[in-house]
Order: structure tokens, then C-alpha cells, then sequence
């Protein structure tokens, strides 16, 4: 996905709705498949990352990529190393979003730092057919299956951590407010 | 291969004295409704230390000690830069490790590297090479009470000490790298009891391998793990080195921090490694009594249990998932290509002392290659010192300088396609040293050395009841 592509979907994501085919993955799809140590370690550029997205799937994932198009997955989605490589090289491959029955903890935290909506739907195991086309609101968090119409409600999470998603990431956030996202809102934060 | 730019790894924690003023947080730390995560963010929550936290509560702590290393810091150089942030919250508490491809194997890695040097040096920073960034913190920084957070999902193996350790990405170091702060949800909290006594030639890996094949890779996600003692002779047979396999390894069932008790093991080995005086039992000073942290008696605990470790056998891990733990048997003979020994989980002094009792006198099985790495600069003088060294090269194994190297796949010790490899290291997953299309089982060091020889998977436990 070129640069200009890449703007076009944060802005959709911006606007809160985006739209993609569903890939279908198991369980316990791990970092190591998401991007091989030996890939992510010899770049720091988010473009050649995205060469080796779920390289340990299948080498060439990346070119059957449709710009907009969503993961959904089984449990425990991007577990093993802290590698935030894995959501960024997925993300910069044109994957608009991560739907999962749950997600391990640091592959989570990053998606929203680096602006991946993942989204977790513990019922989502046997909704989603390969290719469905999708419809998720960043917003409301929610995902409709458009071939059978039906809507899910992805697990919600405290206000700073959307403000982040929505805004295209930590990097991007900052960037616009000058503060970290949990400073702005430390005062509401317990009601989460 | 040290450098410090700007601090001692002592110097951190005395400006942790000077800073904390105890009677603030006195009765959070007293407090016995607490596990030791509760306890730990409450007493570091940068806006009050009046309130006991609980789990699901979101809270913003002060961070004693942020590290990225060659695979994470570059990423988090990056970001830092893209944030326009020009200077460190404190360069003391920001810990730059080259350790996963050292050193380099190419000149990709090369120029990463050298973007972490020049950091390091702009912002005086400390910067540590050729050790892996675990073993290096374990034996030169942690603490009881601090709260380290890492680039890195092992950093959790600095439980072992009484701190609290998690693994985070890059761009967050980068924000704790800015702030010195970052947020944290409370874990739920695991409590296991251990009782018994270890059969010969079964060990803390096999322990922990046993734990993640009962729970699975998710078992402990988002969870916090804390190991107890039944009794003394339990404790006895857990060193630091053991309590650090295990708080490394509790990664791969998720769990956020994995940690021991303070007790005088702890003590003894951070008085061995010059973090604090001989008499600190009964000390006055801020760190004296942070020393001494300890979860409380009445806590509430997601889920307890027990584990007997006379019921464990040697167990082998994979391969491609970590929880399909299988014990020796089920796998003994399977051909190998390759048996490898070292990692921040299992590459500690204890460790390559059971390989040289295994390989002395003993030749490494003609089909089969025998890597050994040791975790830090330290355990290869160590190992040197003890003629461990010697054993191995004679054995017909390689010796390597201390890295993540195969572990990661990267250099020192990669597969080819359909190999298979027996390793103590931390994971198993698809390709993760090297081809797709080649295997990793995970073992003890006894497991994979007894291997070694015997060119298959092989039982150690032989090998301790001849000598």
C-alpha cells in the first residue's frame, strides 16, 4: 500500500466507518507469524515491515491484500514477543482492522498505539465467513457482517484508548496535542 | 561490554532513596488486603497514595527503569523523533540493550545499532551491549518494589527479585522514555503454591513447561502470577536462577508480571550482586524497607493452586505452540539436527553448570550440532572460570558470545528447512530460528545437553543417577 492509500484509509477511519473482506485465521495466531524476528529486525521503515505481513502464514499474504480488508481470528491474536513491528506491518499492508475472539495483552495495547483497530467479540467464532464484506464503526466500536446483516458489539475501551485509535495512533496523537492521550483524560479515568 | 554514559546501575536506585518519601506510601505498603500487583501500583500511582487499587482500575505510575533493545529501540527512536520529544524525562531510568543480533550480522543490523549508539550518547543514556537485556537487569539494576517496563515480553523475568516487570511496545517506551510515566489496568492475580521436592534431573523449566500446558498460551493473560513456598525446603530449591526461568518462561501463557517472594534468597543474591548492604533486614532507610515488600496474607486471588513438584517428569514443549507440553517419554528418540542451550530463559550459570555435568567426558552425537549460549557477559566469565568452557569445546559443542541470537532465528544458531532443533530457549513458534518448515522442541538445559549426545530426544534423568 502506497503512502497516498494509506492516508485515504485513516481518513475513512477518521470519519469512523470502514469497509473490508474478512480473512479468517485460528487460534493462537502469534508475532512470529505476524512478522519473523529476522524481517522486523533489519528495517525501522513501517513499508518494508509490511512485505512480511503473516509471512509465517503464507510468504506472499501481502500482494493478496485488498486495501481496507479486516483479520478476524480465534483467541489469544498476536501472542509471544512485544514486537510492535507485528500491528504496524499488518496495518501498513492495508488491513484496516483485527477482529478477535481475544487478544493477547502487549499485541493489544500496541494496536491502539499504533492506531490498528482491534477489536475483541467473544461470539465473532463461526459469524464470519472468508471474503464477507464488513462494516466497522471505529466510534461505536461495532462490527455488521453486510452479507448476513448481523451486528456485533466489540469490547469497550476506556475513552483515551479510542481518542488514540480514532486519531491514527499515539505517535499522531501527540503530534496534534502536545500531551499523551492518558494525561488529558486522567481525570475521568477511573470510571472505566 | 558496559557502557554507562551517565550512571552507575547502583546510582538509579539511591536516587530512588532520595526521592520516595516512605511515610507516604506506609500504609500501602503495610496494607494485607493487597496482592503484590495491587500494592506495587498503588504505591506508585502518580496521583495519590492514599487509594488501594484494584483490578480493571486504570492508573497512570511513575516508572523506576523503561528499557527497548535492537529489535525494539530503533522503533522507539523513531517514534520519539516523530513526536518531535527532544529530551529524556531522566536518562537514568532509560536503558538501551544490544543484545538480540549481536554482534551484528549484517550491515541492516549494523546501521540500527549505530542509530542506538548515537542515541545513547546524545541523551547520555545507558547502553548496554552484549548481554542479553534481561540477565543484564537481573544482575546489575532490579530491585524489589521498582516497576520496569521493557520493549521486550520477557521483561517480566525481573519478577524473580520482587519487581514489578512487564512487557510493552516501543512507542509506549518512548512515552515513558518522554514522561517517566505510563498507564497501567490492574491485574487479576493467580496465586501457586508449591510443595514438594524436585526429582532428580527435573528442573524450573520443566515446572514452568508443566504450568503452561495445564493453562494454556492464554491462561494467564493480562494476569499477574504469584509463586509461593509451602515451606522452607521448598524455597531452598528455588536459586535466583530458577525463580528467573520461571518469571521469564510465565510469558508464554500470558501473564503480565510473574513474581517470588522477597525472602533471603533475594537478599543474598542482591547483596552478592552489591545492590544492598549485608545487614538490611532490619534497616530504617527508604530502600531498606522497600526491600521487603511482600503481597498480603488476606489478598484476593483470582484463582489458587497448588503444584507438587514430586509429580512432574521432564517435559518437552512443541512443537509451534509452547502449550503442547508433552513429558519425555512421548518424544523420546525423535532424530535431531540440532541442540541448543542458552537464552534469557535458560542461558544462567546454574544452567550451563547441568550441561557441563551432562557433556563432561562426553562426545555431542556425530548428526548433531550443539550450540551453547550464555545469557550475559558475566555467566561466559563464569563459565570460563568454572572450565565449563573447556567441557563443551571438548564435548564438540560451540561456544557463542551472549545473545538472542538463535533463539530469534537471526545468527549463532539458525535452521535450515525441515531441521529440527531441541532447545532450552523461550519459544517454539513457526519459524522462529529459521525456516518455516523446520521444528523446535522446548526442554530444560539437562533435556536438550542429554540430547545432544544421544542425537534424539533423550531423558536426562540417567545422566543423574550414574554419578
Amino acid at each position: 500500500m502506497s503512502q497516498e492509500e494509506r492516508e485515504q484509509l485513516q481518513r475513512q477511519q477518521s470519519d469512523g466507518v470502514t469497509k473490508g473482506k474478512a480473512w479468517l485465521f485460528g487460534d493462537n495466531i502469534n508475532t512470529d507469524i505476524i512478522i519473523p524476528f529476522r524481517f522486523k529486525s533489519r528495517t525501522n521503515d513501517p513499508y518494508e515491515m509490511a512485505k512480511y505481513a503473516m509471512y509465517g502464514y503464507d510468504p506472499d499474504f501481502h500482494k493478496k491484500i485488498t486495501n481496507g480488508d479486516v483479520i478476524v481470528a480465534g483467541r489469544n491474536f498476536g501472542g509471544g514477543s512485544s514486537r510492535e513491528q507485528a500491528p504496524v506491518a499488518l496495518k501498513y499492508a492495508g488491513i484496516s482492522a483485527v477482529i478477535a475472539q481475544s487478544f493477547a495483552r502487549i499485541f493489544y495495547r500496541n494496536s491502539f498505539t499504533i492506531g490498528l483497530p482491534a477489536l475483541e467479540i467473544s461470539e465473532i467464532k463461526g459469524k464470519v465467513n472468508q471474503g464477507d464484506e464488513l462494516s466497522i464503526n471505529i466510534s461505536r466500536f461495532t462490527v455488521q457482517n453486510l452479507r448476513s446483516g448481523e451486528i456485533f458489539q466489540a469490547h469497550v475501551v476506556p475513552k483515551f484508548m479510542r481518542d488514540m485509535l480514532v486519531e491514527g495512533g499515539l505517535v499522531e496523537y501527540y503530534k496534534r496535542h502536545k500531551q499523551f492521550p492518558w494525561r488529558i483524560h486522567r481525570r475521568s479515568l477511573p470510571i472505566f | 561490554m558496559q557502557t554507562t554514559s551517565s550512571s552507575s546501575s547502583s546510582r538509579s536506585i539511591h536516587q530512588r532513596e532520595e526521592k520516595q518519601d516512605f511515610s507516604l506510601i506506609k500504609n500501602i505498603f503495610d496494607d494485607n488486603s493487597l496482592t503484590f500487583a495491587e500494592k506495587i501500583i498503588s504505591m506508585k500511582n502518580v496521583e495519590t497514595h492514599s487509594k488501594k487499587c484494584r483490578p480493571g482500575d486504570i492508573v497512570i505510575v511513575d516508572v523506576d527503569l523503561a528499557m527497548a533493545q535492537d529489535s525494539t529501540g530503533p522503533l522507539a527512536i523513531r517514534s520519539l523523533n516523530e513526536m518531535g520529544i527532544v529530551s529524556l524525562h531522566d536518562p537514568a531510568k532509560t536503558l538501551l540493550v544490544i543484545d538480540h543480533t549481536f554482534p551484528a550480522a549484517d550491515e541492516k543490523v549494523a546501521n540500527l545499532h549505530k542509530l542506538m549508539r548515537e542515541f545513547a550518547l546524545k541523551h547520555s543514556c545507558i547502553l548496554v551491549e552484549g548481554s542479553i537485556s534481561h540477565q543484564h537487569i537481573l544482575e546489575y539494576l532490579a530491585a524489589p518494589g521498582m516497576v520496569i517496563l521493557g520493549a521486550d515480553s520477557h521483561t517480566c523475568q525481573a519478577g524473580c527479585v520482587g519487581a514489578f516487570a512487564a512487557g510493552i511496545g516501543s512507542t509506549e517506551i518512548a512515552a515513558v522514555w518522554a514522561t517517566g510515566q505510563l498507564w497501567l489496568r490492574v491485574p487479576e492475580t493467580i496465586k501457586i503454591m508449591l510443595s514438594g521436592n524436585f526429582n532428580k534431573g527435573v528442573f524450573a523449566r520443566d515446572l514452568i513447561l508443566h504450568y503452561i500446558g495445564e493453562v494454556g498460551e492464554d491462561g494467564a493473560n493480562y494476569k499477574s502470577l504469584e509463586w509461593k513456598f509451602s515451606n522452607d525446603n521448598v524455597k531452598k530449591q528455588f536459586s535466583m536462577d530458577s525463580r528467573a526461568c520461571i518469571s521469564n518462561a510465565s510469558m508464554e501463557c500470558g501473564a503480565k508480571i510473574s513474581v517470588f517472594p522477597v525472602d533471603e534468597i533475594t537478599r543474598k543474591y542482591l547483596h552478592e550482586n552489591l545492590r544492598i548492604s549485608e545487614d538490611n533486614s532490619s534497616g530504617t532507610n527508604n530502600m531498606r524497607t522497600e526491600i521487603d515488600i511482600q503481597a498480603g496474607d488476606s489478598a484476593q486471588y483470582k484463582d489458587e493452586l497448588e503444584i507438587q513438584l514430586d509429580k512432574i517428569e521432564p517435559q518437552v514443549s512443541g512443537p509451534d505452540n509452547v502449550d503442547k507440553v508433552h513429558s519425555i517419554g512421548e518424544l523420546a528418540n525423535l532424530e535431531i539436527d540440532q541442540a541448543f542451550i542458552g537464552s534469557s530463559t535458560n542461558g544462567r550459570i546454574e544452567d550451563l553448570e547441568v550441561a557441563a555435568h551432562i557433556l563432561k567426558g562426553r562426545k555431542v552425537h556425530r548428526n548433531t550440532r550443539c550450540v551453547v549460549t550464555p545469557a550475559s557477559v558475566k555467566v561466559y566469565e563464569e563459565a570460563i572460570r568454572r572450565g565449563y568452557v573447556e567441557i563443551y569445546l571438548e564435548s564438540g559443542a560451540v561456544f557463542t558470545n551472549a545473545t538472542c541470537g538463535a533463539c530469534v532465528g537471526t545468527h549463532l544458531g539458525a535452521l535450515g528447512e525441515n531441521e529440527i532443533c531441541i532447545s532450552s530457549s523461550s519459544r517454539n513458534f513457526v519459524g522462529r530460528m529459521g525456516a518455516l518448515s523446520s521444528k523446535v522442541y522446548l526442554a530444560s538445559p539437562a533435556t536438550v545437553a542429554a540430547s545432544a549426545i544421544e542425537g534424539g530426544i533423550a531423558d536426562p534423568r540417567r545422566y543423574f543417577y550414574s554419578s
